[in-house]
């Protein structure tokens, strides 16, 4: 392998340090009128009048818009493929207004200034409701946050919004109360996760603008530019012929720009004022009126023998979808779909629960997308556990989880808001990755707490964590290329880089398929006019499902050379080789160059011109997951809870890397992403449902001073069914902080932390009971 | 009002408003590598350096600098190229939306400090916020850097 499996640097990597112009604001048109929303004060009310004359009377101002005066289409941002498993049950603006922060109005003009002064001038009167702000308490709850008689769902979900319920689901493998009931031991635990802002730094950003054809042009920060298109379309109730999205750079997503947020905005003031608009979110704006992570309740029921063998696992949640069900049952089925399989000899699994309205800021699609909830619960139980039978938490592992060729029922059974897809597990190194982790890590010096002072104690923790490569029969990802003289390619793919380096990895694909360097392969991606179908960068798909279609279209793309090739040397097919730079007979007696047969196809081969073009598109047959391990060291400050986290541990298989420097930089992403969430990051709300984490200044996410020693290793692994062996990585990084510091901290000082985030008051006062003060 | 900014080294009359802050006016004038990230000071994205030194501009009135030099990464891009080459060799250049800035504030610290260990440098940097990194990477290509220089 020359081009895969290669540290290349990022190809937009330069230009981007050197600040060229390539997120959305800085391709806007500088003409463009200003959006701005105006947006509820009130966690639950209902607009009785709305008065916007002397704001549309403001000089400067272009439009203002109100629920009157937009389509009535009922839709869902999630942002997901077709047909949708989140609940539609949006409308562009309605009367209702379901949390603080939720659109009333939307106003457009000349400035930022005069749209702000404008705004002011919008007289509202609100009729203002109880709002649901516990979602403990949200089912059947005497506030109904959607009575509209609207919404519906496309797949069967259990969709009661009378009772603030988003969706419903069960499943189970064998009779879990019956091998519960015979267990020697049993957990029965619960376990808390909360709401985790994306913190993408740049901010939601999109613009608009009519071109010469008199169509509708969106550039937006989109993790989803084709399912963009479709939504923007049904929402605005307009053929979708009459738009194309273009996604530029996009300054980190994390699953907050799977979901459409300014666009449609931009899209109504552009189409009603004939002119350019943007509409760029404020910090605050993203934080309170984009999406969160479904906070969650987990009830953990695992059953065991004496000697560590699983035999029962019952998980159960509770899942909190904020004022929409962006996502509601896709995160909350991926927090059991995969985690669940970690464990597959168990005699009978079950899982289920509810998700169920608040009026919060809506959750979304988040990195790590339910598993890393799932994670916490599934991996601090086995850690309860591990410590009640005196086993060593790895050996428990390694006991219990899931090796090469085995299978899990809940593969086939629990998928992406439906039934799953079995598979066998054609690469899975996690005996590796634990061995060759503790290795690193040290984990047998390490393993019991270690005294540094009078009050500082050192413990360590581990968890193990699976993902997935994209949604098996659904995601596609689609490639062409495209020969031009001189002999280079243009690669054009609708997969959408937010950050990751997957133009650069497609590209090494590419390369690596047609022998050619990576610098022939020009990459333009995720233009909706340009640009085949993608889903988008979600579900941990774009190494896989787009890199197999690039795959199988650079192989169609090194045939096409080889047969039309063959013709103009006039020789045999079955004779004729391509190597990269030579079409040639298989003795080499007769060849051309790339270079010159390129030239001589577009320019001056006479009847024999011809444009040499290749397209393919791949769907997967299965999702295989990455594995990996994580361990951690922390020390505690017993007197004040105070603990600082010392090292991480990663050894990942994540199949066979394109880029192992790429790799390294999401897996490293990833966990401090994940530590973020097990012990900074927090979305809190006042008892008015007003956020009051809303800026960067009181929602922490960390900085340079707050990363540990993080190691990251790669097993040596090859997953048939990837692409040159890959796997995703984009995701896994994030799932096992919350659980393997809550064991490390338990390691410790004796004490577990149920509820995220793990913060020196939550230590220091379990520290305080358990000693009974 | 009008105030006088040497941007990148090119003596500008610039148009602004009292309460206008130097991030917009930069951004006005093309200079796009400046970032908008937040409301409170607090990413660092926004970074310009000003006579040299690191400011978020952000949070600088415009008026306040009327007669001073302001430079972007617009301005030097032969040194971003060598500072840059280490971050996009460690991949350390991802979204890259916090990278502008935190090659400025580099750029400042170079100034400021000399022979600083990896906890100075995380120290003098922790201002420029990077969701996407880990900032793992930017500390090995930093220290790479820095070596590589002496
Ligand atoms: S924009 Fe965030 S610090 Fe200036
Ligand atoms: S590279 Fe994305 S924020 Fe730093």
């Amino acid at each position: 392998m020359k081009q895969v499996n290669k540290s290349i640097p990022k190809i937009d990597g330069m230009g981007l340090a050197k600040g060229k112009p390539a997120f959305t604001d800085d391709l806007t048109d500088s003409n463009a009128i200003i959006v701005k929303i105006l947006r509820s004060p009130h966690a639950f009310a209902r607009i009785k009048n709305i008065n916007v004359q002397k704001a549309v009377k403001y000089p400067g101002v272009e439009c203002v818009f109100t629920y009157k005066d937009v389509p009535r289409n009922v839709f869902t941002r999630a942002g997901q493929g077709f047909p949708e498993p989140s609940p539609k049950d949006k409308f562009i603006l309605d009367e209702y207004v379901r949390y603080v922060g939720d659109e009333v109005a939307i106003i457009a003009a000349a400035t930022e200034e005069t749209a702000e002064q404008a705004m002011k001038l919008i007289d509202v009167e609100y009729e203002v409701f109880e709002p649901v702000l516990d979602f403990e308490k949200a089912e059947n709850n005497k506030s109904i946050i959607h009575p509209e008689k609207e919404p519906y769902t496309m797949f069967p979900m259990g969709f009661d919004p009378k009772k603030n319920i988003a969706c419903i689901y069960d499943m189970h493998v064998g009779d879990v109360d019956e091998v519960l009931k015979n267990s020697e031991v049993i957990i029965d635990k619960i376990y808390y996760t909360q709401a985790q802002a994306h913190v993408a730094i740049e901010p939601h950003s999109s613009t608009a603008y009519i071109d010469p054809y008199e169509r509708l042009n969106i550039i937006t920060s989109t993790q989803t530019p084709v399912h963009l298109r479709r939504i923007i379309g049904e929402a605005l109730g307009m053929p979708i012929n009459k738009i194309r999205v273009v996604k530029p750079r996009v300054g980190g997503g994390f699953g907050g720009k799977q979901q459409i947020h300014g666009e449609l905005f931009c899209a109504l003031v552009t189409l009603k004022t004939g002119r350019p608009s943007k509409c760029i979110y404020s910090r605050k704006e993203v934080f309170e009126s984009s999406f969160s992570r479904h906070a969650m309740r987990l009830n953990i029921k695992i059953g065991a023998e004496k000697n560590g063998k699983l035999k029962a696992i019952d998980l159960r949640i509770l899942s909190d979808t904020g004022a929409y069900g962006e996502h509601a049952l896709t995160v909350f089925m991926i927090a059991g779909s995969k985690t669940l399989p970690l464990y597959n000899k168990v005699d009978a699994v079950r899982f289920g629960g509810t998700v169920v309205y608040t009026n919060h800021t809506p959750a979304g699609a988040y990195r790590g997308y339910g598993a890393i909830q799932g994670n916490f619960a599934l991996e601090s139980a086995m850690d309860e556990l591990a410590d009640k039978l005196n086993i060593d938490p790895i050996e428990l592992r390694k006991m219990n989880m899931i090796k090469e060729g085995e299978t899990s029922e809940i593969f086939k059974i629990m998928g992406e808001g439906g039934e799953g897809t079995a598979q066998i597990i054609e690469s899975c190194k996690l005996d590796y990755c634990l061995n060759r982790g503790s290795e690193m890590f040290k984990w047998n010096n390490k393993y019991h707490k270690k005294q540094i002072n009078n009050d500082k104690v050192r413990g360590v923790g581990m968890a193990i964590a699976m993902q997935g490569s994209g949604i098996p029969n659904m995601d596609m990802g689609a490639a062409l290329l495209k020969l031009n003289d001189d002999g280079f390619f243009n690669l054009l793919i609708g997969a959408t880089d937010i950050g990751t380096g997957s133009d650069t990895i497609l590209a090494q694909i590419a390369a690596e398929t047609l022998n050619v360097p990576v610098d022939d392969i020009i990459v333009y991606a995720s233009d909706s006019d340009l640009t085949p179908f993608d889903c988008g960068a979600y579900a941990s798909s774009t190494t896989f499902v787009s890199g197999n279609g690039v795959k199988k279209a650079a192989e169609k793309m090194k045939n096409l050379l080889i047969s039309e090739g063959a013709k103009h040397l006039q020789i045999d097919i079955e004779d004729t080789i391509f190597d990269g730079k030579l079409i040639k007979s298989k003795d080499g007696k007769k060849s051309i160059s790339l270079k010159e047969i390129s030239k001589g196809w577009l320019y001056y081969y006479g009847q024999g011109q011809k444009q040499i073009i290749a397209a393919d598109s791949y769907v997967g047959k299965k999702s295989p997951p990455p594995y990996m391990a994580g361990f951690v060291e922390v020390e505690v400050d017993t007197k004040t809870g105070h603990f600082n986290i010392i090292d991480y541990t990663a050894v990942v298989d994540c199949g066979t890397t394109i880029n192992p420097k790429l790799a390294l930089g999401q897996m490293e992403g990833g966990l401090l992403q994940g530590i973020g969430m097990a012990v900074y990051e927090d979305v809190k709300y006042n008892k008015f449902g007003q956020m009051l984490t809303n800026n960067l200044m009181n929602y922490k996410i960390p900085t340079r001073e707050d990363v540990p020693n993080i190691n990251v290793e790669f097993a040596d692994s090859y997953e048939p069914s990837g692409p040159y062996g890959a796997k995703s990585v984009g995701e896994i990084g994030i799932d096992t902080p919350p659980a393997a510091i809550s064991n490390a901290i338990f390691n410790a000082v004796g004490v577990r932390i149920t509820d995220l985030p793990i913060t020196p008051e939550k230590v220091l006062m379990a520290i305080k009971k358990k000693e009974g003060k | 009002m009008k105030i006088n900014l040497k941007i990148n080294n090119q003596d500008k009359i610039v148009e602004i408003k009292p309460h206008e802050m130097l991030l917009e006016v930069l951004r006005k004038t093309g200079c796009l590598s400046v970032k908008h990230g937040c409301d409170t000071g607090s990413c660092g994205a926004c970074t310009v350096l000003l006579d040299g030194k690191p400011v978020l501009s952000c949070s600088y009135l415009a008026a306040k600098a009327d007669g001073h030099s302001i430079t972007t990464v617009e301005g030097i891009q032969d040194k971003v190229d060598q500072i840059g080459k280490y971050l996009v060799d460690e991949g350390s250049v991802q979204c890259g939306f916090c990278v502008p800035g935190l090659v400025l504030t580099v750029i400042g610290m170079e100034k400021e400090l000399s022979n600083p260990s990896e906890q100075e440098v995380n120290h003098y940097l922790s201002g420029n916020l990077c969701r996407c990194t880990g900032y793992v990477s930017h500390i090995r290509a930093i220290m790479k850097y820095l070596e590589d220089k002496k």
